[in-house]
């Protein structure tokens, strides 16, 4: 089994994978870091969206052998010393969120779409990026404002 | 109203765990030693199981043991049951074919668990599960409703002709009279698509058993623990209720589908006894979700709705095949009959109804309730059968409607309810008003201009929810009562917490219930804990399911409220040296009448536990309340919802352009979760009628639809832009309930597909489309037209 060591949210971790192993399972099982979730098998819900150096990536269609001295933020990792993130802060004032399942991959998808696309992203934009993310719960209505919020603020 | 109390926009108390990861999904709880399961499932339709050979899989790394039906058998654990009879109109009982948790000498749909490994790790049972041999005897099968009871494919030995029953409600006579002297008669042949709920957290389970103790515990995904305890107590035979807890963690979405008790589920408790008490943890796929979690919908029906001469409506006839997939899955007979054509009155007076549904099996995976259960079915059939008489009528479809409201109540219909309270015209004319039906006409020009069709369409829906009195479902043959527990408990130190046998999975109960508590005794809501979701902790619940957790599950809490609020004027009047009677309680002060004294509640709390206060032998210390609620009658919310949507002429896209949703809910605890209940029901509605739809190829049986590849889920970008969706609330106060309220889970579910089919067929101009109305169907539908054109 091959040895594999990264950073995930900010520090250095190490462990011996499969080569199959996807990078959501190095997470969840051998990091314990719960909070990235599996919604599919075929790479379409975005449950699993974590960064992988600064950039919006499924997890579960990464192989952990793959990221091999990346750096890697989950949604355990993008509170700052307490404080939650614009995004995080911005989905609970617009209640963008119920059941909180897909929440995780929303949020980092959507800081990834701000990222990209800046302050003003039109809500257009919004919807046709989170197509890569599904919720069943929200209807999107209140995800589409919480990204719009959070937009103005990052 | 206080800024948390009832009525009040409250932030979601639990919202702090979901959004930085914390949450506790049943997936993301490990316990000790604990091994994987993987199920084998059958890959034929409909077959004899002739043998299963796991010799070679048993010797696969990793393996810990294989069991099939074998082994069920021989520890006696019984099969699954359906909690409701229903019995068809010559009497007889409905006919419920066995269902064991391991298919047993047949199976009966694509991914039917046939037998399950434990491994080491999911990897290791996933391969071992590849290597275990079945072989099948294939049979023939089928899985069109429509054509169950024509088919030589017999599901069940129970079923000869695949009918489950014959069941029927309303006066035949009566109606066959109406139609006769009728002045106008519209039929309809509508087909309510299947669906698959697809809550974003996949089934999983956790069993482990404690030799020690001889003690069960089940972690699963569950809307309603205490039920799943009970059955797996009485009905599987594994363990008496007190040496069995079943646990539902965070819950990532239900809709319906995890109601039911599942084979997977009491598999995984069983099992860890079997192989010694290590925990067996499983986790589905979500293609094993698509092919074994319960379905939804699936009706064929024939409807006739007559009017006399002014185009009032006289009576309506109702038919329909309603598939029960290849077993009866826990309330699975109750959704097309008593949550169905029990709702077939609509928002309408009408004198005469007769609805006949034939129940049948199919080579399909279970159907059971989905977010609205027979409601939606009932609501589509209605919605689109007045549309359609409108247009016949030349009446504008809004006039219509009007015309035929209900506006006296109560009102008893010719289906069983009695509609309690309610104002139609208002919700009507506030829908109107807000989608801005007046310049409707200038929209669809401006639209003609840019090459679109533009269509609108309506649906006046009314649901019943709360699923109640306990001894009216009992007489109709529910096999358990509903209604609901709470106890409130108050610490010394004025902290309160809330143990209710409702279960939050999105609902936001942590918030709203709190919000109850904070209102009733003055408490600050984070000082309100609300407690669910364990069997060891709550002592009984009915769980949530059919938008009941506010009517029912609250008023039980508030009934406790009321007996802590009694008790603890006792203690304060006691304290105070003065009479209960002379005792008020407002914002959370006791204070004597006429006097300056007053306590606090956290004083009050306090002094109920320092117990030297006051006699303890004429007041007991302490300040706990317990209550168990059943209601008086179902509520019955209701509203209307429009739909205005935009065709594409050259690719048959439609795009909601706008939506209109007025409902009334009577009391809301907290409008800003009520909406989101609203914009998520209606984005499933819509799903429902442009993209959804859970296709079995007749040929092979197979699911086509099992991934999110085939099957359309809706998207951000499918649903209307913020300022077009447009949301309004009416009120009447729900009569039968302390805090006069309805409930809100259900109604986007239910008023959305009939609002957008109707609005498609105006749009073209068509007198039906099938859902999920696709670009492809659109545009199919089109061409006559095009070529009339031409
Ligand atoms: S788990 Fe669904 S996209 Fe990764
Ligand atoms: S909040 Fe439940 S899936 Fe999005």
């Amino acid at each position: 089994m091959p040895a594999i060591s990264m950073k995930v949210n900010g520090k250095a971790v190490s462990g011996n994978v499969e080569n199959r192993t996807l990078l959501v399972d190095f997470i969840r099982t051998n990091l314990g870091l719960t909070g990235t979730h599996v919604g599919c098998d075929t790479s379409q819900c975005g449950a699993c969206v974590v960064h992988i150096d600064g950039k919006a990536v499924k997890s579960c269609t990464t192989l952990a052998v793959a990221c091999e001295g990346a750096s890697v933020t989950t949604i355990e990792g993008i509170a700052k010393n307490g404080t939650l993130h614009p995004m995080q802060q911005a989905f609970h004032e617009n209640h963008g969120l119920q059941c909180g399942f897909c929440t995780p991959g929303m949020i980092m998808a959507s800081i990834d779409i701000v990222k990209r696309n800046g302050k003003k992203v039109s809500e257009e934009v919004i919807r046709r990026e989170l197509s890569q993310n599904i919720c069943r719960c929200t209807g999107y209505h209140n995800i589409v404002a919480a990204v719009q919020s959070a937009a103005e603020k990052m | 109203m206080s800024d948390t109390g009832i009525g009040a926009r409250v932030l979601r108390k639990e919202d702090k765990r979901f959004i930085t990861g914390k949450g506790q999904y049943t997936d993301d709880i490990n316990l000790k030693d604990q091994t994987y399961a993987y199920f084998v499932r059958s890959p034929h339709a409909h077959a004899t199981i002739k043998a299963i050979n796991t010799a070679k899989a048993k010797k696969m790394p990793g393996v810990v043991d294989i069991f099939t039906s074998k082994e069920v058998e021989e520890d006696k654990i019984g099969g699954l049951i359906c909690g409701w009879m229903i019995h068809s109109k010559d009497g007889s009982g409905m006919k419920a074919g066995p269902h064991p948790i391991l298919a047993s000498g047949k199976v009966r749909f694509v991914g039917d668990q046939v037998a399950v490994v434990i491994a080491e790790t999911r990897e290791q049972a996933k391969a071992a599960a590849q290597a275990v041999a079945v072989s099948y005897g294939v049979l023939p099968h089928n899985v069109d409703a429509g054509q169950a009871m024509k088919t030589k494919a017999q599901v069940h030995d129970v079923a000869s002709d695949n009918r489950v029953y014959n069941w029927s409600i309303g006066d035949e006579a009566a109606t066959d009279a109406a139609f006769r002297s009728a002045a106008h008669v519209t039929k309809l042949d509508l087909i309510n698509n299947r669906l698959i709920p697809n809550a974003m957290e996949t089934r999983a389970a956790i069993g482990s058993y404690d030799t020690g103790s001889e003690h069960y515990t089940l972690y699963t995904t569950s809307q309603n623990p205490h039920v799943a305890r009970l059955v797996i107590s009485a009905f599987h035979g594994l363990a008496p209720e007190h040496k069995l807890r079943v646990i539902a963690p965070d819950v990532g979405g239900g809709f319906g589908s995890k109601i039911f008790i599942y084979g997977e589920e009491v598999t995984c408790v069983w099992a860890s006894k079997r192989i010694g008490g290590r925990p067996v943890k499983w986790t589905a796929d979500r293609s094993e979700a698509f092919l074994s979690d319960a379905h939804g919908r699936d009706h064929v029906s024939h409807a006739e709705l007559a009017m006399d001469a002014s185009g009032k409506i006289v009576g309506l006839k109702v038919h329909t095949i309603a598939s029960m997939g290849a077993y009866l899955s826990t309330f699975s007979s109750c959704v097309p009959t008593y949550l169905y054509a029990t709702l077939l009155s609509g928002q309408y007076d009408i004198p005469n109804i007769y609805a006949e549904v034939d129940a049948v099996y199919t080579n399909t995976a279970p159907v059971d309730a989905y977010r609205g259960a027979g409601r939606p079915e009932a609501t589509y059939l209605l919605e689109r059968i007045v549309e359609t008489a409108a247009r016949e009528l030349k009446i504008d479809p809004a006039e219509f409607r009007r015309r035929n409201f209900i506006t006296q109540f109560p009102h008893q219909t010719p289906v069983i309810f009695c509609y309690d309270a309610g104002d139609y015209g208002a919700a009507l004319d506030k829908a109107l008003e807000l989608s801005d039906y007046r310049n409707f006409a200038s929209r669809k020009a401006a639209s003609a201009k840019n090459g679109k069709l533009r269509g609108v369409g309506f649906s006046a829906y009314i649901e019943a929810c709360g699923i109640a009195p306990s001894a009216a479902v009992g007489s109709l043959g529910a096999g358990v009562g509903l209604w609901e527990s709470a106890e409130v408990r108050v610490n010394a130190v004025g902290t309160v917490e809330v143990l209710t046998g409702s279960h939050s999975h999105g609902q936001g109960h942590e918030t709203t219930f709190a919000q109850l508590v904070s209102e009733r005794l003055g408490v600050d809501i984070n000082n309100v804990a609300i407690v669910h979701g364990d069997t060891d902790k709550v002592q009984m619940g009915m769980g949530t399911y059919g938008s009941r957790s506010g009517a029912v599950g609250m008023t039980a809490i508030s009934k406790a409220l009321d007996k802590i609020e009694a008790k603890a004027k006792r203690v304060a009047a006691a304290v105070m040296e003065a009479s209960t009677d002379d005792i008020d309680f407002k914002d959370g002060t006791f204070t004597v009448k006429g006097t300056d004294k007053k306590m606090a509640f956290g004083e009050v709390a306090l002094a109920s536990y320092v117990g030297h206060k006051f006699n303890s032998s004429e007041i007991e210390i302490g300040l706990k309340e317990t209550s168990f609620h059943d209601p008086s009658n179902f509520v019955f919310p209701a509203g209307v919802h429009i739909c205005e949507v935009e065709v594409d002429t050259e690719t048959g896209l439609t795009k909601i352009a706008s939506y209109t949703a007025v409902d009334d809910f009577g009391t809301i605890i907290n409008p800003m979760i009520v909406e989101g209940q609203v914009q998520g029901g209606v984005a499933q509605g819509i799903g429902q009628a442009l993209l959804e739809g859970a296709h079995y190829d007749r040929d092979s049986g197979q699911l086509l639809t099992g991934s999110y590849m085939d099957y359309n889920m809706p998207k951000a970008a499918n649903m209307p832009h913020i300022e077009n969706f447009k949301l309004g609330f009416t009120f009447t106060k729900c009569p039968s309930n302390p805090l006069g309220m309805k409930g809100c889970g259900e109604a986007g579910a239910i008023a959305a597909p009939p609002a957008v089919i109707n609005a498609i067929t105006n749009a073209l101009g068509v007198r039906d489309i099938a859902m999920p109305a696709t670009p492809l169907t659109v545009w199919n539908a089109m061409q006559p037209m095009k070529r009339a054109a031409e």
